[in-house]
């Protein structure tokens, strides 16, 4: 109130006070009219440039980034179609060598299956009956043109005759017949043989050609990845948010697991490093070390996939020789056995510390202990052991999804980080073009603050000028009077 | 960059081994002042409890002592038991068998004092809890804050029970305080003031023995 009063000229009489000090803000602002007009321009125009500047570094900032993403990108796909194509190539390279090797002996199998079934067909060929030489003796004797007993005894005997042969030969040819038709049979395993071996060398020529297909589709995405296609730039990116969501879902899975673990072993250990240390105000050192033998698990977990060649997280391990390797690997299994040996036995220690605490709080409530049965209550025990000896394996696979969150993560937050620059840049673009606006209307502002001597300079201004044309208006007409 | 990270692991390391060092700030101690005298020796199975309690409730590491008020209490003789449990939990739990075991053997031999001599009990507890070096100190007394002081015994001058939580357990009215309750009410007005001067952080009054029990110990 009192700083109110102290800028009133006259303090009894408000209204007068506030309009005298109106009407003085007025002159000073119109005074200083065109000075804030400039400050006004200025000051709109630095902000309008600075912003735009600023939008346009970060599209240029979200571009680069936007070009290392790809190229990172690119080039995690092409290491990554390049390892399928290749673990595809070695599949179907196995596949031909093993089959290439069993060819040389398929062919020989078919080859004999061949001939015999060819001696066969050929024995089964069909023998024609010996002519019959009696129809040229049937045609000589009916050229005989005496008559007689003799032609007629004669061709009786020839009938005789060739009954006898006629019964003779057609037994023969039905043996024959006996004969192939027991060869035709006999050959029917080595057809069904044949056709087996056909239809096994067609499955597996469809087995190839399906790989075929597949590094087919392979080297069609290695391909786009080598164009650097916007198409394959896409599904790769979709590919990496995917394989994060999968992963972190995974991992989330695994997280839970290992809070299951910890909870297993977290009291036993408090009897190893004691349960009254604290390594700060809240936090246990038993339970610190039961996070640290549970993270030792999934660093051996790790160690162990990775000399397996299952990840590849660290490049050391991979390019390692294959003697290191394995014994790494037998090194990390053994660990992870021995920790796993350690935290089945801590199980057994936090049933046999709770067992003994209930009993303490029976001893202590003077309650009866109750009546146990020992398979029954045995099982959770049991229970824990299996757990605690299990859970340490089913942690190193913890690994897999990890890699991946790894490998996906990069690509994800630097997608994330281009669309949040390009965003700010919009904002900031946006911004720089309503600055660029602003001066007129924070003029148009400024101006209505001081309307009224603004009217007055435009009626003094409008004055002067009828004047300045009057006095104009009245020289030319004394001009055209002299004239005249 | 293998410079920044062995500085980092060393920092590390110094933190948690300067953390490391003082275990005994988060430990609990709590000295318990049992009243013998003759119009409260009655009430030990109630005691008995309470300490069953505390035996249920701390934890390896912490301290406890369990006290008789005699006629004159500054003695380590009126200590009854006293253990600092083990950092193993199953060795705390043996401990804590021990513990019971002694408190049962007193409690069916006990004797009624004289008189009553709470402040040197006080003095006695503060000392015990001090040596202990326990991040919580609780005395815990009970008793029906009735002092009898013996002929001869000075106990009118200021102690110290700086950073130590007093807790008042089962303070029975006596047959004037149902008379006159300003007499009951005064008396715990002069405990307070009087062991709030000594510096004690928490003045704690528990008669419901059944339902409020957690009182007499600080969450951690």
């Amino acid at each position: 109130m009192t700083t109110w009063n102290s800028w009133l000229f006259w303090p009894n009489n408000v209204a007068f006070s506030v309009l005298t000090l109106a009407v003085l803000a007025m002159l000073f602002l119109y005074a200083a009219r065109k000075p804030m007009h400039g400050v006004i321009h200025s000051v709109c125009e630095l902000l309008s440039q600075s912003t735009r500047f600023i939008a346009r570094w970060l599209f240029l900032c979200a571009d680069n980034l936007r070009l290392r993403n790809q190229s990172v990108l690119l080039a995690q796909g092409q290491e990554s179609a390049a390892t399928v194509i290749d673990r595809e190539f070695e599949r179907v390279g196995n596949m031909i060598r093993k089959d290439m090797q069993e060819f040389p002996a398929l062919q020989r199998k078919m080859m004999e299956e061949t001939t015999r079934i060819e001696d066969d067909y050929r024995k089964c060929g069909e023998v024609p009956p010996p002519p019959p030489e009696w129809v040229s003796a049937l045609e000589s004797v009916a050229q005989i043109k005496s008559g007689g007993d003799i032609p007629r005894k004669l061709l009786e005997d020839i009938n005789k005759s060739i009954q006898k042969i006629h019964d003779k030969t057609v037994a023969e040819f039905r043996r024959s017949y006996e004969e192939r038709h027991k060869i035709l049979k006999a050959m029917q395993p080595s057809w069904r043989s044949v056709e087996k071996m056909i239809g096994e060398m067609e499955k597996k020529m469809l087995t190839l050609q399906t790989n075929a297909k597949q590094i087919d589709g392979h080297m069609g995405k290695l391909e786009g990845i080598r164009a650097k296609d916007n198409k394959t730039e896409h599904a790769l990116t979709v590919s990496a948010f995917v394989q994060l969501a999968i992963s972190s879902l995974v991992m989330v899975i695994a997280m839970g697991g290992a809070f299951i673990n910890y909870k297993l072993i977290a009291l036993p250990m408090s009897e190893m490093v004691g349960a009254s240390d604290y390594i700060t105000n809240n936090l246990k050192a038993s339970d610190v070390a039961a996070l640290v033998i549970i993270l030792m698990e999934a660093s051996m977990g790790l160690f162990l996939l990775e000399s397996l060649r299952i990840t590849q997280l660290f490049p050391r391990i991979a390019s390692m020789d294959d003697r290191m390797r394995h014994r790494l690997m037998v090194a990390s299994l053994t660990f992870l056995i021995i920790l796993a040996a350690i935290e089945s036995s801590l199980a057994l220690m936090r049933d046999m510390l709770i067992a003994d605490k209930a009993s303490l709080m029976r001893d202590l409530a003077a309650a009866a202990p109750p009546v146990s049965d020992g398979l029954l209550t045995s099982i959770p025990m049991i229970g824990q052991m299996v757990m605690g000896f299990v859970l340490p394996f089913a942690l190193a696979f913890v690994a897999i999804p990890l890699e991946n969150v790894v490998y996906s993560l990069r690509t994800v937050i630097g997608v994330v980080l281009v669309q949040t620059m390009r965003g700010i840049g919009f904002v900031l673009r946006f911004a720089a073009l309503l600055f660029k606006r602003l001066p007129k209307v924070l003029e148009l502002a400024y101006d209505v603050t001081i309307v009224i001597p603004l009217m007055i300079e435009r009626w003094v201004i409008g004055m002067r000028a009828d004047s300045t044309a009057d006095s104009t208006g009245g020289k030319e007409l004394a001009k055209s009077v002299r004239a005249a | 960059m293998s410079k920044y990270l062995t500085l980092l692991i060393l920092s590390v390391g110094m933190v948690f081994v300067s953390a490391c060092g003082d275990s005994r700030i988060h430990s609990h101690g709590v000295y318990m002042l049992v009243d013998t005298s003759g119009t409260y020796d009655q009430e030990m199975n109630k005691a008995s409890k309470i300490i069953n309690y505390l035996l249920a409730t701390l934890n390896p590491g912490d301290s406890l002592a369990v006290a008789k008020v005699e006629t004159r209490s500054f003695t380590e003789k009126d200590i009854i038991a006293k253990v600092t449990f083990d950092k193993r939990p199953s060795q705390a739990t043996s401990q804590k068998r021990a513990f019971k075991t002694s408190i049962e053997a007193f409690t069916k031999g006990i004797k009624g004092s004289a008189y009553t001599d709470i402040t040197g009990g006080l003095i006695q507890g503060a000392e015990y809890l001090n040596e202990t070096k326990a991040g919580i100190k609780t005395i815990v007394v009970f008793s029906d804050m009735q002092e009898e002081l013996g002929k001869g015994t000075i106990r009118n001058f200021p102690i110290k029970l700086n950073g130590i939580r007093i807790v008042a357990l089962n303070v029975t009215k006596l047959g004037a305080d149902n008379a006159d309750p300003r007499r009951y009410l005064d008396r715990l007005a002069r405990w307070e003031a009087s062991v709030r001067k000594a510096g004690a952080t928490e003045w704690v009054v528990v008669n419901d023995l059944d339902n409020n029990l957690e009182s007499i110990l600080i969450t951690r």
